[in-house]
């Protein structure tokens, strides 16, 4: 494939997670941050995301499996979770765990059960994505193009 | 390119506990030519910035190392607000409470838009808040608490070589009129200082009592 149409093809995928409403403005702010000193910026940012999701993930099951639950704790990791995603732009995920957020406040556990499953089929959707759309980058530059990021205009 | 060069002088010391956050603040500042130290508590916050914790029973008298204080100059300290241990908000206090850090502006970012958590920050001392995720567009209003921090050390130098001129060169023709120019540069800039620093920092005024009187006739 030649490097225009990889360009092409990344400008439509990436438009297609904005409309889906997988990724918001805040990723478009990490791709602004990367430039020719920090060519690795944005995938050390997801790689980080992704590393501190699967950790969170794994401390909200266990939060959630206890005999008695700590509701004040399983908070503090949709807190954290919540804001991760924020920095990073997965739109979807964030607001999943604003919903998410409500039923700690509740302490109801049956809600908080469904919301983990929620938040969870939310962040595989989005890393996918998200490891869709480096790997297209990673052509484009490995062919000798830049990220047309000037074709994005919202 | 100057521009970016004379940014490059101002030190922000970046606190927060997740590792993307920081990573982000972090290139933020960079991209807008600030030197950046990050750290993920607050209580590392104190001690790079050279306060112990251990004189709990005083606050008003830190135990301050003074090599690590005069090593590293911190002209900025932005620092998350919901952290585990030592919030942004208690570091805020602390910063306030010292007489020897109370000078150093800080700005407080939250992801919560809560009104009166930020009226309490601001109340406290904060300069900024930001919401969460801070934005390029949000660093522009770190420059005039960075300029400010600058401004008052600039003026301290001027006003040292006022003094300077004044011993060294008594015999000079155009000697009156410069040193009258320098003195009245001072006196100004003197007098912004204070109204500057009246409300939160008494003890500064101690450290330049040579205008004290030269306010007076220009107020």
């Amino acid at each position: 494939m030649e490097v225009g149409q990889m360009r092409r093809q990344w400008v439509d995928y990436i438009k297609s997670l904005f409309t889906e409403e997988f990724l918001d403005g805040q990723f478009l702010q990490l791709q602004q941050l990367q430039d020719e000193n920090n060519p690795e910026f944005v995938v050390e940012v997801v790689s980080l995301f992704f590393e501190d999701s699967e950790r969170i993930l794994k401390d909200l099951s266990f939060s959630l499996d206890q005999q008695s639950v700590d509701f004040k704790k399983v908070d503090a990791h949709v807190h954290q979770f919540k804001g991760s995603s924020a920095s990073i732009g997965a739109q979807r995920v964030k607001n999943s765990c604003i919903a998410f957020r409500n039923f700690c406040e509740e302490q109801n556990i049956d809600a908080c059960l469904r919301c983990l499953q929620q938040v969870k089929q939310e962040y595989f959707l989005v890393k996918n994505k998200l490891e869709n759309l480096l790997r297209l980058e990673q052509q484009i530059v490995a062919a000798g193009g830049s990220i047309p990021m000037m074709e994005l205009s919202f | 390119m100057v521009m970016a060069a004379a940014e490059s002088q101002f030190h922000v010391l970046a606190v927060d506990d997740s590792i993307i956050d920081r990573t982000l603040i972090e290139r933020l500042l960079k991209t807008s030519s600030y030197q950046v130290t990050t750290v993920d508590s607050g209580s590392k916050a104190l001690e790079f910035l050279g306060l112990c914790e251990n004189n709990e029973t005083n606050p008003n008298t830190p135990c301050v190392s003074p090599s690590n204080h005069q090593e590293v100059e911190v002209n900025l300290v932005i620092t998350d607000y919901c952290m585990p241990g030592m919030t942004g908000y208690d570091l805020l206090k602390k910063i306030k409470e010292s007489t020897s850090l109370r000078n150093i502006p800080v700005v407080i970012m939250s992801s919560e838009n809560v009104p009166s958590r930020i009226n309490r920050c601001l109340e406290e001392g904060a300069e900024e808040f930001f919401l969460k995720p801070v934005r390029l567009s949000d660093l522009n209003r770190l420059k005039p608490h960075m300029k400010k921090t600058k401004l008052k050390d600039q003026k301290q130098e001027t006003e040292e070589k006022v003094e300077n001129s004044e011993i060294q060169q008594p015999d000079s023709e155009s000697h009156s009129q410069t040193q009258q120019q320098s003195v009245q540069q001072g006196t100004t800039n003197n007098k912004r200082k204070s109204i500057e620093q009246g409300l939160s920092s008494p003890e500064t005024d101690r450290t330049r009592p040579r205008y004290s009187t030269g306010i007076a006739t220009v107020v």
